[in-house]
């Protein structure tokens, strides 16, 4: 919980910094109230490292280190490498789908889709991998994933999953576009974003007919679709990342 | 806890909450989530004043910024009139298809609420139902494209991918404009994935359903775009909305496959078809324009 109660912090700072009266910042601690709300049913961060441990955690070269993290980095190239680790993710998550015993006797609908999603995460995946390079960055590792809580003989737990994968896609490209300052990442983002919120869409709609835009994904008041920060999106992705996989966002922009 | 008391609260401490809100961001979004914890029904009338003066023209929005979100509203109109007008139509949406228009009329209102909200007096007039003409026909002045568009369901759903798939390429083309204003661009992404959310349950009602394969890419698409989709649902009136924009370089069509001189379609185990369905292209307003003026008296 605490990378939530950072952000409150960082608030708190700012109007330190404009001498701002005592009453006012009791009012903040409002906000705050609502900040821990929020980041208890968008996170779920009961069992989740935060920024702070993933900080406090001594950096190792050795990938059985199970205190090691990899960092995304910082600026357009960090929220690059966040990409990649949530295609990363996706792209691993559906390759399993398609060995499942799920799959193996899903419907020709169903498979037909994942079929589909599979190669579209896999390209996704690789075109992060080789712009990244191609612009002058460095790509993160690979991965290794932990679908242990999944259960791949099961439809709910399979497509279930999927949703989640998808709407934390959306959520966390939305929530990072504005991080990003080069307006040709920006741009390239915004092409894969639709895509994933498409999938969000079918799948959403298998498990329930007309849930395409469900109230836990779009604001009910403003039709908007409701972003997740990279630090709450990192929070959910490492449910799924292996020890020594789990990833840390802490230098990325915020604002 | 009651969101109103809160507001109220929040105003007597700190008056200047709101313009406050436009450099706090992330204050912004807490309250935006504390909100949603709460009776939506009592959350309408203070959150409207809060986005208006959070995002309002108090702030000051740069002509870019105004032109680009009143570029969406005019779209956002435009999809409102048409998901409405289908709706009074009697007869014309029945079952399923009638709850997932009635679900999405409803978001393309609360998109055309929240614009205007956002611009405050800059927004461009509300052009009421009487503007358009859905038959494509321009209010009698030449041939229609899509005469049945109000009789016949099908034609009606044709008509509706083809607009949501122009919005996603429309607001992916503003985007970028509006990168030098991080709260108006979050917003126009919040409402870019919704329109793709749209865009792919209206191919999938086409196909017959999420348990039905997709077949022919016009008729029973995929719910999302394969090369250029064989120009859409009526290639000779739909090809502009999955042709590419100009300049082409810019804009390329929807059967592009090379991202940022990535070749897609050289990676391992990949077809032609899958990289281009991988990514969804931007549009430019001039384009969006011609296909939008398509139903414009």
């Amino acid at each position: 919980m605490s990378e939530i109660f950072e952000e409150s912090s960082a608030v708190e700072k700012a109007v330190d910094k404009s001498n701002t009266p005592l009453q006012r910042r009791s009012f903040l601690r409002f906000t705050g109230a609502g900040v821990v709300l929020t980041g208890l049913v968008l996170a779920g961060c009961d069992d989740s490292l935060t920024d702070d441990e993933l900080n406090a955690a001594a950096s190792s070269d050795s990938k059985g280190d199970n205190n090691r993290v990899v960092n995304v980095g910082s600026g357009d190239f960090g929220i690059l490498n966040f990409a990649y680790a949530l295609e990363q993710l996706e792209a691993a998550f559906y390759a399993a789908v398609l060995a499942s015993p799920y799959y193996a006797s899903a419907s020709p609908a169903e498979r037909a889709a994942l079929k589909d999603l599979e190669a579209h995460e896999r390209i996704h995946r690789e075109f992060l991998k080789t712009g990244i390079s191609a612009n002058g960055g460095t790509p993160i590792e690979d991965l290794e994933p932990d679908f242990s809580s999944i259960d791949f003989s099961s439809r709910s737990s399979v497509l279930g999953a999927a949703m989640a994968f998808e709407d934390l896609g959306v959520s966390a490209y939305n929530g990072a576009g504005p991080l990003i300052s080069n307006p040709v990442y920006l741009g390239l983002a915004g092409k894969i974003v639709s895509v994933e919120a498409r999938h969000a869409a079918l799948i959403r709609d298998l498990l329930r007919y007309g849930n395409f835009v469900g109230s836990d994904v779009v604001d009910t008041r403003t039709g908007l679709e409701i972003s997740m920060r990279p630090s709450q999106v990192a929070a959910m992705a490492n449910k799924y990342l292996k020890p020594g996989s789990k990833i840390n966002v802490s230098k990325l922009p915020r604002d | 806890m009651n969101i109103l008391n809160l507001i109220t609260e929040i105003e007597r401490v700190d008056p200047e909450v709101y313009e406050r809100l436009d450099q706090r961001r992330q204050m912004f979004r807490h309250f935006a989530g504390f909100g949603k914890k709460l009776a939506a029904s009592a959350v309408p009338l203070a959150v409207g004043s809060m986005f208006q003066k959070a995002y309002g023209q108090s702030s000051g929005l740069s002509d870019q910024v105004k032109f680009v979100l009143n570029f969406a509203l005019g779209l956002e109109y435009l999809e409102y009139y048409f998901y409405q007008t289908g709706l009074d139509s009697a007869g014309l949406l029945t079952g399923q298809a009638r709850n997932s228009v009635t679900t999405i009329r409803n978001d393309e209102r609360k998109h055309v609420d929240f614009l205007r909200s956002v611009l405050g007096s800059a927004a461009i007039a509300d052009p009421g139902a009487g503007a358009y003409d859905f038959t494509g026909a321009k209010g009698g002045a030449r041939q229609a494209l899509f005469p049945t568009v109000f009789t016949n369901q099908g034609t009606f759903l044709a008509v509706a991918q083809a607009l949501e798939d122009t919005g996603v390429r429309a607001y992916k083309g503003g985007a970028p404009l509006l990168i030098s204003n991080n709260t108006v661009l979050e917003a126009a992404l919040n409402i870019h994935s919704v329109e793709a959310r749209h865009a792919s349950h209206i191919r999938t009602v086409r196909r017959g359903g999420p348990q039905a394969v997709p077949g022919t890419l016009n008729s029973m698409p995929k719910s999302w775009i394969s090369g250029n989709d064989n120009g859409g649902p009526a290639p000779s009136a739909t090809a502009p909305v999955y042709g590419a924009g100009n300049p082409a370089a810019d804009y390329p069509g929807e059967e592009n496959t090379t991202q940022a001189g990535v070749n897609l379609a050289s990676l391992p185990g990949v077809t032609m078809a899958e990289a281009s369905e991988a990514f969804d292209e931007p549009l430019d307003p001039s384009t969006v324009l011609a296909i939008a003026g398509n139903f414009i008296k």
